[in-house]
């Protein structure tokens, strides 16, 4: 299957929401495909049917941690990112005690966790990186720090290096916890994992399937499981694997490790093309972040005298995808928590527009989407004057 | 043309949305995300959202989710809260589509490039010429004329209410044909903000101080006090302070700025007249004879209106000032124009 067979179907249409997801690698689907027919057992069996997925499983858990740069017995394999971050930090606090500590900017699945435990929020600065000076001084008492590798709004990628040492010096007992979901497709991840102690993916961000993903447990950083049943995942996750979801996410993850660095200068090209032609034809458009500080698949601008509810919907009706802020529940569009911690006014962010690149974007795509949101924008600023 | 219909997630906006889609329209569904906060009262909750979306899903038109929430906090959720504090009893559903569906949504749609908006309310509109009347809904027991009374004529001309000839039973007898999953849900019937539990008490005491009250007779003397002059309304006759036994008293008049609440006999409820502000007129100002309606389920009554004075045939209870008060023809079919209750 050529690159975008997959997403064939779909010709016509413009795609640049890859940070919500990303559509699956044809060799992920391929790879999965037995574990949904004649390699159907339970891995955890002792028959023959068992042990042979059990290798398929043993291999892709050998994978994803060459890939990581840990040991297999560090990859615990869980039903995605959010059962990552909330595994980490709500067994960290019930095995440790202590407060956990994350940067205001986090996704809900950090955020939420940390709050309903009464944890502590540090400040950002105006491209969404975490204050180090703050964060040194509110370490006291802190026993899990949880900081995202990227920031899944606007793309900040969060030098942890730089994170670790500071909390390596002010709180050397404290776990260090990043939500790398964001990362994999951008960021060599064996730079990132020695500076942390728990890192949590998702495949679906990087070509697998929705549904599974990963928790790296580094060292000491023992903790509570959530699930507890089986017995699985050395005591650490119980529960009976997805299979076939584990075989494609460890596919997808090589694939992705293979092709990161050339992947990074086509779609970094592609995405200045688009920014620089938006900047180009439209006045007041503001770029939320320097590009210096970002991931490549990342465009994020506000954009002056628009509303971006009304934006997106001009956009899909042109067959163009593309997001603001994070979706609550109901599907209406909830106001930036990260934007408002980066400082940006609440009339700024109204006019928010985040376009994710991913690897089946073209620059056809580029094009199609640059045309439809300068139509659209003066459409709605003519529409508002009028 | 091209139609956005508000889902709200009930029976009345899912045959409408049918019923467009019948009549040949491009129908798109739009559900307002408009209170943030708690709610149990069947309205605007995210189980609402999933039911619109399932419902334009059954009739496969597109289904969109709008967050006003900011502005429904602007200007239907805090006035409510002020109006309360200053001793009004406001009507927050007329604000709502005052303000919500009738403006920032209808605005919306325009810029989207559709030609009209549609919502499952009770009453129609009825063109003579190139002006618009609100007429009250077929079905005289279901008939919202009362909460869209107000509708500017821009509005109400991109305006439609696609129920408003059906009776509520054919109405569920329509969403029950299609199969729609909404077809036995009950009505809402409160404020979506507020909730049953709690109440307006819960509510409000949230958000502003409550005053006590003196409780007195008619001839002035005290005879008891309330937690929360805030919560006393004309015409209350249990949670006043008093104890029982004696003649049956209802409170006759409240005096917001002394904090003073006035019982007496139920003849001393009625009024002969009746006051009345901000009077948005459909067309021409009008002086005569009308029928005139003060709650969102109460009947007209025959009255006259004189300049911003409804004179009643015969004496009628008292209306809480803050309350919608709609001036129908005299044969009670269409709205000439309405107001707010003043403070005697």
């Amino acid at each position: 299957m050529d690159r975008r067979s997959l997403v064939a179907v779909h010709d016509g249409y413009t795609y640049l929401d890859h940070a919500a997801t990303t559509p699956m690698r044809a060799e992920a689907v391929e790879a999965m495909l037995p574990f949904l027919s004649e390699q159907f057992a339970n891995p955890s069996g002792s028959h023959r049917f068992a042990r042979q997925v059990r290798k398929s499983i043993d291999e892709a858990r050998d994978d994803v941690a060459e890939v990581l740069g840990c040991r297999p017995g560090e990859v615990i394999f869980t039903s995605g990112g959010t059962e990552a971050d909330n595994t980490a930090i709500f067994g960290t606090l019930d095995r440790r005690g202590g407060v956990a500590l994350c940067p205001a900017v986090e996704h809900h699945a950090v955020l939420h966790a940390v709050e309903s435990r009464d944890g502590r929020l540090v400040g950002v600065d105006t491209a969404g990186r975490v204050d180090l000076e703050r964060l040194a001084t509110a370490l006291t008492d802190v026993s899990l720090v949880s900081v995202m590798a990227v920031n899944n709004e606007v793309g900040t990628i969060t030098d942890l290096a730089e994170v670790s040492r500071v909390v390596r010096k002010f709180a050397p007992a404290a776990i260090i916890h990043t939500d790398a979901v964001q990362a994999a497709c951008w960021l060599d991840l064996r730079a990132i994992t020695p500076h942390v102690d728990l890192m949590s993916l998702s495949a679906h961000k990087f070509g697998g399937p929705k549904g599974v993903g990963v928790l790296v447990a580094r060292g000491a950083s023992a903790f509570a499981p959530m699930l507890v049943g089986g017995g699985q995942e050395r005591e650490r996750r119980s529960g009976t694997h997805n299979v076939a979801g584990i075989i494609a996410m460890a596919t997808a993850l090589r694939a992705t490790d293979t092709e990161r660095d050339a992947e990074n200068r086509r779609i970094a090209a592609l995405r200045d093309t688009l920014v620089d032609g938006l900047r180009a034809e439209l006045d007041d458009i503001h770029e939320t972040v320097d590009r210096a500080f970002k991931v490549a698949g990342s465009a994020h601008v506000c954009i002056d005298g628009i509303e971006n509810e009304a934006l997106l919907y001009l956009l899909d009706e042109v067959g163009v995808c593309a997001s603001a802020a994070s979706s609550c529940a109901s599907g209406a569009m909830e106001p930036s928590h990260v934007l408002a911690a980066m400082g940006v006014s609440n009339e700024r962010a109204r006019g928010a527009l985040r376009l994710t690149l991913g690897r089946t974007t073209t620059p056809d795509d580029v094009s199609r989407a640059t045309a439809a949101i300068v139509d659209a924008v003066h459409r709605l600023r003519k529409g508002r004057a009028a | 043309m091209k139609v956005l219909v508000a889902l709200s997630g009930g029976v009345d906006s899912s045959v409408a949305a049918a019923e467009l889609i019948d009549a040949g329209h491009h129908v798109v569904g739009i559900t307002m995300r408009l209170w943030g906060g708690e709610s149990d009262t069947g309205c605007c909750s995210v189980a609402d959202v999933d039911d619109a979306r399932r419902v334009a899903q059954q009739l496969d038109i597109d289904h969109l989710v709008f967050n006003f929430s900011d502005d429904f906090n602007t200007h239907v959720v805090d006035p409510y809260v002020r109006a309360h504090s200053e001793g009004f009893t406001p009507n927050p559903c007329i604000e709502c589509n005052r303000h919500l569906k009738f403006d920032r949504l209808s605005e919306r749609a325009d810029l989207l490039g559709f030609d009209a908006i549609a919502t499952g309310h009770h009453a129609r509109v009825e063109m003579v010429g190139d002006r618009a009347f609100v007429h009250r809904g077929a079905d005289p027991a279901k008939d919202q004329s009362y909460v869209v009374h107000m509708l500017p004529q821009r509005e109400l001309r991109r305006t439609m209410f696609p129920v408003g000839h059906l009776t509520k039973a054919q109405v569920r007898d329509r969403a029950l044909a299609l199969g729609l999953r909404t077809a036995e849900k009950p009505d809402s019937q409160d404020v979506c903000f507020i909730t049953q539990t709690g109440g307006r008490e819960a509510f409000l005491g949230a958000r502003i101080p409550f005053r006590t009250g003196t409780v007195v007779d008619s001839g002035g003397a005290v005879v008891g006090d309330v937690p929360a002059i805030e919560m006393v309304t004309l015409g209350q006759r249990r949670g006043i302070g008093l104890t029982g036994g004696g003649p049956k008293r209802y409170v006759t008049a409240i005096d917001h700025g002394t904090a003073t609440v006035v019982v007496g006999d139920e003849a001393d409820l009625d009024g002969d007249e009746l006051a009345v502000g901000n009077i948005v007129w459909a067309h021409e100002s009008y002086t005569g004879d009308v029928m005139v309606q003060c709650s969102a389920h109460g009947a007209a009554v025959p009255a006259r209106l004189d300049g911003d004075t409804v004179r009643w045939r015969r004496p009628q209870r008292r209306v809480a000032p803050g309350q919608s008060v709609v001036f129908f023809d005299p044969t009670d079919s269409y709205v000439l124009g309405g107001g707010i209750a003043r403070r005697p």
